[in-house]
């Protein structure tokens, strides 16, 4: 585990001036990801070659109606659709998709085997797909599994970061730097030359006087040491208190977790509604750390990250491994697509400590208040790897507490005590702290 | 001059060649140190890797990393459900209707689960008219994770498994010659006796024996000869008029118990009308301390009371000559009932089949409508007869097998020596049973069972009303319930739940899961009365026979000894809960013993003391009891005001030795008193050496006239006069002019603005408060209060946030306590009278009042905090902080009501304080909402600000108007008796205000002027003899 430095440090605001100052350097090969055109030039590629069907128009068809049960490549509820067209004929798949239950009552050999291989899951019938539209899907699902994007991508990044600039930063870093040297060198030289030169003419170089040392003079100033000695005084203490006052405060905290979940991919990428998996945030005091079964919600049909979702720091393989854990962790096994009934819970790291008799309670800020997510744990759809963004100090509660209007549009509960304090304060808009939010006992009990 | 003196030390000093002498003056120490074994030894010092200054370097490191690592959190780790339940939200909590019936207790309840485990008990309010949840009740839930249960199945001592344990008994029991018994407690379950006619069907020769630790045989028998079954006669007090109870204590655990809830309804003075209770008995019981009129006489007495009752009642010539003055209360008792008609009721403890079939006379010859025989009480079975025989055929040796279920009869049997030798040579004993007592321990198979909360079953209340039991968490242990035992030897493979269900498909899937939701359902028993083995003779019983049996009773010599049950302990099943050991008596206020009460007079003549030592705390003389042979030796005496001269009471339950914490081995054990299961024994008492030490938490016995406490009238005064005659609200000088304290310019306080928002306010009725005692043990369970022990309780350091005080008048009424107050003149009448009201009345009229923080709108304590860790809160809460407070103790100091509690010591996790709150199991019961507090804090009633704020948020994130009756405290949701009421005063609609308003409202302490949120009722007794 580490503990990242506060986040408004000098250290951290100086790096990231200096970051903000470079990021004009590179603007010009930062917008587009090479690796998301390497993808789509690789899948363009692929779908010039299979020339019977409109691939695009398959493709939205195929997300729309299978991807919720099949994928082209792999294994998932029903089977992979990429070879189909060789397995079956093509009048047998128009049939098949139009009422696979009429072919299964009927006795077909294959449908038969595939409704029993599959679980016995009935697949939906789709009697508004055209010959055409299914010509579509079938041209999207055959496409040959793009092998290429790995090295496709990977090359063009190389490319994009060699050559897409013409030089790097720390070229630039290292001629400025070797100037400065020798421009340092050039002036040590000249002044030692020059000097060399008086005294070979016998010009006489004005010594200075020898003064009184300044501590001297300063230990002789008795109000001086006074005033130094208060100042030191005061700046001690007030950084001893400051020293105190962040015991226990753990802004910052940021330890690694036993499965590296990504809140910057689900969250931000994806733009999964936070209270889908902390759905409990909106009825008790916890937010709660999901059970895995949400997890597998969707995790049962991605077992595997997207390349465009790797970065450069973590890759494809450790996204993917992070998934394989979450597998272990369920008993899911995807080459089956069954579960084992292995099970091995995961323990997650609390992040955000409240101490014990402090009370806070999730639904009546998320639910009540409708309050963002984001207002105290940070841009979490941002974090890669999530820290604790607010201190989390009572002064912390109290201040937003004072500083918050209270919702009470649209519901009964408020609308006496909305009157009646509107009129007692004389104000439309009523605080939390003038509701009464800042009694001791409504948090500590 | 020289002296020759020669001082010496010893006599060997004097021996001048001693040897011993001069090594002792030569050296420091007697003995050698064995400094050299070390340090002489070079090779073991040079081989010594660490030398001195490592050493140092090491404790330098260890101090600076142990302090540096101080400043680091602990890593918190997380675990969620792999898969969730659905219902199972963490930090919501659910609630599952269930019922305990442990055969002393039997009530329907609604148990709070947190994260799946059961926290709280509460009263299942459909279950109305059936009994409420009492202390016991309230405190089964900390049973649940008692660390002396029993884990899994044990065969010869040795741990096995259930396959094995199967194995094991099938075995045994195949091949066993003689008869196989069943001794189980009153199941009153329609299933359990299904399944146990089918176990006698499948081994033939069985017989089933139902023992009920504390019996009511001589009632079940005296109906059962009245109405032909086995039942006891089941009342509604809701409709009394005038009850007279010969020795019944019917608020308490009289026939079962749970009747106090009806009673109390009755008791408020409406429509200038309210009932009439007249009490005879012998010790001092809950109905005793709530009548309006109460007779001390004792059990003899009592019996020719009831004889001439009856006599009075029928018309019938009764023979039996009783002292004038109480000949003349039971003149004047039979007058009211008589006027009462229908509406009247007579009740009885006596523990005699003749005694109660006049009872059941008697109500018929009133036409009672209270009495309700149609559809009687099925909660006790036991038969004192059958056990008797059980016994006698053990020790004949023609039984071959033992099957104990729910019972402990090694302990509770009064003759527990014979049972426990025959027991040992009975072939095949087994034992169900949570615990590894007294008799599982003489066992040879112990199958471990689950508790009530972990269990299924069916309990039959009443002939027409039904209760389910449902798991509210999966079996903490390795355990299976005895049905589910039988149903396995049975040979089928069903479960006991799938049994149950089928038992009442007759209802249909939607009204079993109405049934199952609601906890409780009306209908008929599907299943065959069980085929009993015990032969009952038809006979019925002659009344005028009965009569003569009564009143013909002659005065034995010696003490006429009441053995009774107390609201804590009960039957002594929970004797390990340490809530209940430290709940006081409802009368004595003593915790954590039992003890023989005695009359003060009685008490002097035996020379028996009671007195109160330098630190307060109560101290008393022991007694030995002697009874045909059995001695029950160091028995500590309580003198206790209105107790029968002539008779002394000792409760059961008490005095347990196994499977009990050693902390919680306290008192002794009554049974062996309980001869021929008859509560009423004569004794002789003697006095033994040695002082008992007593943790009683109330030592101030009287009120001393101080009427600002407690207001009492009576009914006549309170239907004829005005409010100022029995509730007058103080007034102090202000300018020489009297002024009521109410009025604001008496007040030196600012007052908040209380219009505004909710405000709390509790309502107390001392008219329906029995004393019961079920608010307290809630309050703990709820607020997790932890439990300090008996030493700490003497020093007066209980931290009940709720304590229910309870005064006795010093003459013959309160209102002559204030009469007498009022008349004294003078210093010296002063000093002598003052010190008379010190001690109660032979026969004092008793009043029970809660107590808890009185959430002062002007508090004292507020003001007196330095760092401000006491505030009052907009709703009317006078909020502790705990995490703020320093523990100057200055609060508590200025509080007028005594109710703040400062924990001296760390209660969790402290092997000294060893309780529930000290092992991981007994932790589980606290509760996640409200903080546990740590040592040198104060605290203090919270007024439950947890579930107000919660109903609060509730009706914030629906978007609607809280109701009146959502707010409750975990006292007023406690309170079958409707006695506390809680709500919010601005809330117009409320039923609060209407208290508030009501004429017996007054505040505690009223002169003192701090405006309490929580407000009293003025008790109110029907005195009229008309």
């Amino acid at each position: 585990m580490k503990k990242v430095k506060f986040r408004h440090s000098t250290s951290r605001l100086l790096l990231l001036s200096v970051v903000f100052l470079l990021s004009f350097t590179n603007v010009n090969f930062a917008q587009e990801d090479p690796a998301a055109i390497g993808d789509e030039q690789a899948t363009e590629a692929v779908a010039a070659e299979s020339s019977s069907g409109d691939v695009a128009n398959g493709k939205s068809l195929f997300n729309s109606l299978c991807a919720a049960c099949h994928k082209p490549y792999s294994k998932s509820i029903g089977p992979a659709l990429n070879g189909v067209s060789e397995r079956h004929s093509l009048a047998w798949i128009e049939s098949w998709i139009q009422n696979s239950a009429a072919m299964i009552a009927s006795g077909d050999a294959q449908a038969v085997a595939i409704y029993e291989e599959y679980n016995k899951t009935a697949m939906p019938a789709f009697p508004q797909l055209t010959q055409v539209e299914i010509g579509d899907i079938l041209a999207y699902v055959e496409q040959p599994k793009p092998t290429a994007p790995v090295a496709a991508g990977g090359g063009g990044s190389e490319a994009g970061s060699s050559t897409g600039g013409g030089v790097s930063n720390n070229v630039i870093l290292m001629i400025l730097a070797f100037v400065l040297v020798m421009l340092l060198l050039v002036l040590f030289l000249v002044n030692k030359t020059l000097r060399k030169f008086a005294a070979a003419s016998g010009v006489e170089l004005p010594v200075k006087e020898k003064r009184k040392p300044l501590y001297k003079s300063f230990v002789e100033n008795q109000f001086l040491v006074l005033v130094t000695a208060i100042i030191v005084l005061l700046a001690s203490g007030y950084m001893v208190y400051g020293f105190f006052m962040q015991v226990g405060v753990d802004q910052g905290y940021q330890p690694i977790q036993p499965i590296h979940y990504s809140h910057r991919i689900h969250a931000g990428d994806n733009q999964i509604e936070c209270k889908y998996c902390h759905s409990s945030a909106r009825t008790s005091k916890h937010s709660g750390i999901p059970s895995l079964n949400v997890c597998m919600n969707c995790h049962k049909s991605i077992g595997e990250v997207a390349e465009s979702t790797a970065t450069e720091e973590y890759s494809k393989e450790f996204y993917d491994k992070e998934i394989k854990k979450l597998y272990e962790a369920t008993g899911w096994d995807p080459a089956n697509q069954a579960y084992t009934g292995e099970t091995k819970p995961v323990k997650w790291v609390r992040i955000h400590n409240l101490p014990d008799f402090a009370y806070f309670n999730h639904s009546q800020h998320v639910s009540v208040a409708g309050i963002e997510c984001q207002k105290c744990h940070g841009p979490i759809q941002e974090m890669e790897v999530v820290y604790q963004d607010a201190p989390l100090t009572m002064g912390w509660c109290i201040n937003c507490h004072r500083e918050t209007n209270v919702k009470m549009a649209g519901n009964e509960y408020y609308e006496k005590i909305h009157e009646e304090l509107s009129k007692k304060y004389g104000v439309e808009e009523l605080t939390a702290a003038q509701l009464g939010g800042l009694e001791c006992g409504k948090c500590h009990y | 001059m020289s002296s020759n003196k020669k001082y010496w030390k010893s006599v060997e000093e004097l021996n001048e060649n001693s040897s011993i002498v001069e090594t002792i003056q030569q050296k420091e120490f007697a003995e050698e140190i064995p400094t050299d074994e070390f340090l002489g030894d070079k090779d073991s010092l040079s081989s010594s890797s660490t030398t001195r200054r490592d050493f140092l370097k090491y404790v330098g490191f260890s101090t600076a990393a142990a302090s540096l690592a101080a400043c680091e959190g602990p890593v918190i780790k997380s675990i969620p459900y792999l898969v969730q339940p659905e219902r199972i939200v963490p930090g919501i909590a659910n609630y599952y209707a269930t019922t305990i019936a442990d055969g002393f207790d039997f009530s329907s309840v609604l148990v709070k689960t947190r994260e799946g485990r059961p926290i709280k008990i509460d009263n299942n309010t459909l279950s109305a008219g059936r009994a409420g949840a009492n202390a016991r009740v309230n405190a089964s839930v900390l049973s649940l994770y008692d660390s002396k249960r029993v884990k899994r199945p044990m065969a010869n001592g040795q741990n096995v498994s259930w396959e094995d344990f199967d194995k094991q008994v099938g075995t045994a029991l195949e091949g066993v010659t003689g008869e196989v018994v069943l001794l189980t407690q009153t199941f009153a379950s329609p299933s359990t006796s299904k399944l146990i006619n089918e176990f006698s069907s499948k081994f033939g020769n069985v017989r089933h024996v139902v023992y009920d630790t504390v019996s009511e045989d001589a009632a079940l028998t005296a109906y059962q000869a009245k109405y032909g079954t086995r039942a006891l006669p089941n009342y509604d007090f809701s409709k009394v008029g005038t009850v007279v109870s010969v020795g019944a204590d019917f608020l308490g655990d009289w026939q079962g118990g749970g009747y106090d809830a009806a009673f109390a309804k009755t008791r408020l003075p409406e429509n200038g009308k309210m009932s009439r209770h007249i009490q005879f008995e012998s010790n001092m019981s809950l109905s005793g301390a709530n009548a309006d009129k109460r007779i001390p006489v004792t059990p003899a007495q009592q019996r020719a009371v009831l004889a001439a009752l009856y006599g009075y009642i029928s018309g019938a010539s009764t023979s039996g000559d009783l002292p004038g003055k109480l000949d003349d209360a039971v003149v004047k008792a039979a007058s009211q009932l008589r006027k009462a008609g229908s509406k009247g009721v007579v009740v009885s403890g006596l523990p005699d089949a003749d005694a109660q079939t006049l009872v059941l006379e008697i109500n018929q010859a009133l036409g009672s409508q209270v009495m309700d025989s149609a559809n009687p009480k099925m909660t006790r079975q036991g038969n004192a007869a059958a056990v008797t025989k059980l016994v006698e055929d053990m020790q004949n040796g023609s039984i071959g097998a033992i099957l104990i279920a729910g019972v402990n009869p090694a302990y509770s049997l009064p003759n527990s020596k014979e049972f426990v030798k025959a027991l040992k040579d009975i072939d095949v004993s087994v034992a169900f049973s949570m615990k590894e007592d007294e008799t599982a321990k003489l066992c040879k198979f112990i199958a471990a069972t689950p508790h009530y909360l972990e269990s299924w079953g069916d309990v039959q209340f009443t002939k027409n009303n039904f209760s389910l039991m449902q798991p509210t968490i999966r079996p903490l242990f390795d355990t299976r319930q005895f049905q589910d035992c039988l149903l396995k030897w049975n040979g089928s493979d069903k479960s006991y739940y799938e049994y149950i269900k089928e038992t009442w498909s007759s209802l249909g899937t939607d009204a079993w899961n109405t049934a199952l939701h609601d906890g409780v359902f009306e209908g008929a028993s599907p299943a065959t009365a069980e085929t009993s083995a015990s032969e009952f003779v038809g006979s019925t019983i002659n009344t005028s026979s009965a009569v003569r049996n009564l009143s013909a009773t002659s005065e034995a010599k010696g003490f006429q000894l009441s053995l009774y049950t107390k609201v804590a302990m009960g039957d002594g099943q929970q004797a390990n809960n340490p809530w209940l050991q430290e709940m006081p008596d409802p009368l004595t206020r003593a915790s954590w013993d039992n003890y023989l009460t005695m009359s003060r007079e009685d008490a002097d003549k035996l020379g028996l003391i009671n007195e109160n030592v330098a630190n307060g705390a109560l101290d008393g003389s022991y007694v030995n009891i002697t009874m045909d042979g059995v001695e029950v030796k160091k028995v500590p005496v309580l003198i206790q005001p209105g107790q029968a001269k002539g008779s002394v009471g000792l409760a059961l339950g008490y005095g347990k030795k196994e499977a009990i914490q050693e902390e919680m081995q306290v008192g002794v054990n009554a049974y062996p008193l309980y001869k021929d299961f008859s509560s009423v024994q004569y004794v002789n008492i003697e006095k033994a050496s040695g002082v008992h030490e007593f943790a009683c938490v109330q030592l101030q016995n009287t009120l001393m006239g101080r009427g600002d406490i407690i207001k009492e009238t009576t009914l006549e005064v309170f239907n004829t006069k005005d409010k100022n005659a029995y509730n007058k609200t103080p007034e102090v000088s202000l300018n020489h002019v009297e002024t009521m304290v109410t009025s604001p310019e008496v007040d030196l306080w600012e007052s908040f603005d209380r219009e505004v928002g909710h405000h709390f306010n509790l309502s107390i009725d001392l008219n329906s408060c029995t004393g019961c005692g079920a608010c307290v043990i809630a309050c703990h369970s709820e607020n997790n209060v932890p439990v300090v022990g008996k030493e700490e309780i003497r020093k007066s350091r209980d931290m009940h946030w709720l304590r229910i005080d309870r005064y006795y008048s010093s003459e013959d009424s309160f209102t002559e306590d204030i009469e007498k107050k009022e008349d004294i003149s003078g210093l010296g009448e002063s000093l002598t009278q003052l010190a008379e009201m010190e001690s109660p009345a032979d026969n004092p009229q008793v009043v029970f009042q809660p107590v808890m923080c009185q959430h002062c709108n002007h508090a004292p304590c507020e003001t007196v905090c330095p760092v401000a860790a006491t505030s009052h809160g907009r709703q009317g809460q006078n909020q502790m902080i705990y995490n703020r407070c320093v523990g100057t103790r200055y609060c508590a100091n200025n509080c007028p009501y005594k109710v703040r509690r400062f924990n001296w010591f760390n209660y969790t996790k402290n092997d000294e304080f060893d309780y529930h709150m000290n092992n991981d199991l007994g932790r589980m019961v606290l509760n996640p909402d409200v903080t546990v507090r740590s040592r040198g804090v104060m605290e203090k009633c919270s007024m439950c600000i947890q579930k107000t704020q919660k109903t609060i948020l509730d009706a914030k994130r629906d978007g609607r108007v809280i109701e009146d009756g959502e707010f409750h405290t975990a006292c007023s949701a406690a309170c079958d008796k409707g006695a506390m009421v809680f709500g919010d005063v601005n809330d117009k609609s409320a039923k609060i205000v209407n208290k508030v308003e009501d004429k017996r409202m007054y505040h505690l302490l009223e002169s003192v002027g701090t405006k309490p949120n929580v407000m009293y009722q003025t008790k109110v007794r029907n005195t009229s003899e008309a």
